[in-house]
C-alpha cells in the first residue's frame, strides 16, 4: 500500500542495504548540486527524513486531543468543544497557538538545566519509538532485526525524563508524581516485557516485519488467536501499556485530585505542550505496537485481500485501540497505589510466567501453525471466555452478606 | 585517514561517552552525575552498535538506564529531599579509585590487544548479522551455562534478601 503516501523520503527501499540515504544522495541530489560531497548529501537526506517525520507525527496528537475531548464529552452527555472551527475541529490548533505565546516559567529554586532538558528527553524518546513501527509493507523508517527490543529499550528511557522533570521542579507535587511514575513504569515493564516474550517465542524473531509476516494468512493467523497464551498476553500487554503511558485507571503520576498535575505541574507554555504531545504520541505508539504484535499489523482480515490491511487498515486498528483507551479513561475510576502494585506483582507477573511456560509447551506440541493448532487454540479461547463469563455472572450476582452492625 | 559519515558518527559517540564520563566523576551534584551517567551509557550503547552488537546495545539501555539508573535516582530522591546534595571526595578515596581505575585499564588494554579481529560495522551496512540467536546458543551451551545459572541464583538470593529486610518490621 505504499501508493497511499507519495514515495516520500522516509519510505525505506526494500533492498535492505541499510544505506538508502547515501544512495538517494548519490543518485538524486549530487547530479543537481555537483560540488556537494556525498557524505554531506547523506546527512542532508537523513535530516530531511527526520524533519518530515518530526513534522508529521505531532499532527497525530492534534487529532487525538480533539478526539479525546469529543469522546469525553459524549460519555458525559455534553457536546465538547464546538466554537472554534466547524464542530470545534480547530480547537486544538487554537490551544496550541495559545500555549506558544504563554510565558515560559522556570522555577527559580529549581534546577534550571535539568528543568529545561526534561521535556526534550521525553519528546525525543517518544518519537524514537516510531522509528521501528511498520506502518505498512514499505512504510517504516528502519527494519531493525531487534525491532521490538529496541522499542522496549527506548521507551524505558522515558522514565528518566519524568524523574528529571519531577526532581528539577523543586515542588513536592512534581517529586511525588515522578516517584509514583517511576515506580509504576518500572513495575509494569516486567509484565509488558514478558507478554512480548510470548509473541517472540512463537515467531522466533525480534524484528517487527518478521512478526507481521507470520500473521499474513488472515484473521485467524493473527498472533492473538494463535495460542490461548498469546490471547491472555494481549490483554496483559494492553493493560500494562495503559499503565506505562500513565492513563486512567493508572494515572496516579498525574492524579489531579491528589498531586495537582504530577511531574509536569511546574511547566507552562511550549514545554508543557511538549509533554502533552509526547503523551498522545505515546498512546498512539503503544496501540500501534499492540496491533503489530497481536492484531496482524498491516495485514488484513482475509488472506490475499487488502481489506482492513495495509497502511489504512493499520491506522484503523490502531485508532480502535486508542479509542478503547479513551473509553477506559472516561469509564473507570483511578486505582489506589496498593491496588496498582497488587495488580502488577500478584496477578500480572504470575500470569505472565504461566504464559511463557505455556507458550513453550505449545511450541513443542505444535511445531508449525496449521489448521489444527489454530482450531484447538480458538476452541480453548472460546471455552475459556464462556466459562469466565459464567463465573463472573455467578460471582457478581451473589447477594452481599447481611451487615452486622 | 578518510573521513566518512561512519567515522564522524563514531567520534561523536566516543566524544559523548568520554565527555559525559568526565562529568560523572567531576560534577559535585549527585543527581547531575546520575544524568551524565545516562548520557555515558547511551554513548557506550552507540559504540556497541559500531561493533555489530545491536542486542547488547539495547540490553545496555534497558538494564542500565531503564533499571539501575532509575533505582539510583529513586534512592537519592527518597533519602534527600534537598536540591543540594554534594559529594565529598577525600584523598584516600582518590588514591583507591585511581588504583582500581589503572588496574581496570590494564585489564581492558590486555583484552583489546589480544583480540585478533574486531567485528566492525561495514561501510555499506550489509554485513549486519543478527546476534540474538548466537547469544542464545552461547548462553545455553556448556561454555556459559554455569555462569548464567550462577548469576540467576545470585539474583534470586538478592531478591529474597531484599524481601526479608523490608519485611522485618512487620514480623516483630
Amino acid at each position: 500500500m505504499s501508493d497511499i503516501l507519495p514515495s516520500s523520503l522516509f519510505i525505506q527501499i526494500q533492498d535492505a542495504s541499510g544505506n538508502w540515504a547515501s544512495d538517494f544522495a548519490e543518485n538524486v541530489i549530487i547530479p543537481k548540486i555537483p560540488h556537494l560531497p556525498v557524505e554531506l548529501g547523506t546527512i542532508l537526506v537523513m535530516l530531511a527524513c527526520a524533519g518530515i517525520f518530526v513534522a508529521v507525527v505531532p499532527l497525530l496528537p492534534l487529532v487525538l486531543v480533539l478526539a479525546e475531548r469529543k469522546v469525553a464529552a459524549r460519555f458525559q452527555n455534553r457536546t465538547g468543544p464546538m466554537r472554534v472551527g466547524p464542530w470545534g475541529t480547530l480547537q486544538t490548533l487554537a490551544d496550541g497557538i495559545k500555549l506558544i505565546f504563554k510565558e515560559d516559567f522556570i522555577p527559580p529554586q529549581g534546577d534550571k538545566l535539568l528543568f529545561l532538558l526534561a521535556p526534550y528527553v521525553i519528546f525525543a524518546c517518544s518519537f524514537a519509538v516510531f522509528a521501528a513501527i511498520p506502518f505498512g509493507q514499505n512504510i517504516l523508517v528502519s527494519d531493525f532485526n531487534i525491532g521490538i527490543f529496541y522499542i522496549m529499550a527506548i521507551s524505558s528511557v522515558i522514565v528518566m525524563g519524568v524523574i528529571m522533570a519531577g526532581w528539577s521542579s523543586n515542588s513536592k507535587w512534581s517529586l511525588l508524581g515522578s516517584l509514583r511514575s517511576a515506580a509504576q513504569i518500572v513495575s509494569y515493564e516486567i509484565p509488558l516485557g514478558l507478554s512480548i516474550l510470548t509473541v517472540v517465542m512463537l515467531v522466533g524473531s525480534l524484528g517487527m516485519k518478521d512478526i507481521v509476516a507470520t500473521q499474513e494468512n488472515g484473521f485467524f493467523s493473527w498472533l492473538i488467536f494463535r495460542s490461548p497464551f498469546t490471547f491472555l498476553a494481549f490483554f496483559i500487554f494492553f493493560i500494562s501499556s495503559i499503565a506505562e503511558v500513565n492513563r486512567t485507571p493508572f494515572d496516579l503520576p498525574e492524579a489531579e485530585s491528589e498531586i495537582v498535575a504530577g511531574f509536569h505541574t511546574e511547566y507552562s507554555g511550549m514545554r508543557f505542550a511538549l509533554f502533552f504531545i509526547a503523551e498522545y504520541a505515546n498512546m498512539f505508539a503503544v496501540s500501534a505496537i499492540a496491533v503489530t504484535l497481536f492484531l496482524g499489523g498491516y495485514e488484513g482480515i482475509l488472506p490475499g485481500y487488502d481489506f482492513l490491511g495495509g497502511f489504512p487498515g493499520f491506522v484503523i486498528k490502531t485508532l480502535g485501540l486508542v479509542f478503547l483507551m479513551m473509553w477506559l479513561r472516561w469509564t473507570l475510576p483511578r486505582l489506589r497505589v496498593d491496588q496498582l502494585m497488587n495488580l502488577c506483582w500478584k496477578y500480572f507477573i504470575p500470569i505472565s510466567f504461566f504464559n511463557i511456560l505455556g507458550t513453550g509447551v505449545w511450541g513443542l506440541i505444535f511445531k508449525t501453525d496449521d489448521i489444527w493448532s489454530i482450531g484447538i487454540s480458538c476452541t480453548i479461547i472460546y471455552v475459556g471466555l464462556i466459562s469466565a463469563y459464567a463465573l463472573a455472572g455467578r460471582v457478581f450476582s451473589r447477594k452481599p452478606a447481611p451487615q452486622t452492625s | 585517514m578518510e573521513i566518512t559519515l561512519k567515522t564522524l558518527i563514531f567520534y561523536g559517540f566516543a566524544l559523548m561517552t568520554i565527555g559525559s564520563a568526565l562529568a560523572v566523576v567531576t560534577v559535585r551534584n549527585i543527581v547531575h552525575a546520575a544524568f551524565a551517567l545516562m548520557v555515558t551509557l547511551f554513548g557506550v550503547a552507540g559504540l556497541y552498535v559500531f561493533l555489530q552488537a545491536d542486542f547488547l546495545a539495547a540490553t545496555q539501555v534497558i538494564v542500565y538506564v531503564g533499571g539501575i539508573l532509575v533505582l539510583i535516582l529513586f534512592g537519592v530522591m527518597m533519602t534527600s529531599g534537598r536540591l543540594q546534595m554534594r559529594i565529598h571526595i577525600e584523598r584516600g578515596q582518590l588514591l583507591l579509585g585511581g588504583g582500581i581505575t589503572i588496574a581496570l585499564l590494564m585489564l581492558l588494554l590486555t583484552v583489546i590487544a589480544n583480540t585478533p579481529r574486531w567485528k566492525n560495522l561495514s561501510d555499506d551496512g550489509t554485513e549486519f548479522a543478527p546476534t540474538t540467536s548466537r547469544i542464545g546458543e552461547l548462553i545455553l551451551n556448556e561454555h556459559f551455562l554455569l555462569p548464567f545459572e550462577i548469576a540467576s541464583v545470585l539474583l534470586l538470593v538478592a531478591l529474597i534478601g531484599a524481601a526479608l529486610i523490608s519485611r522485618k518490621e512487620v514480623r516483630d
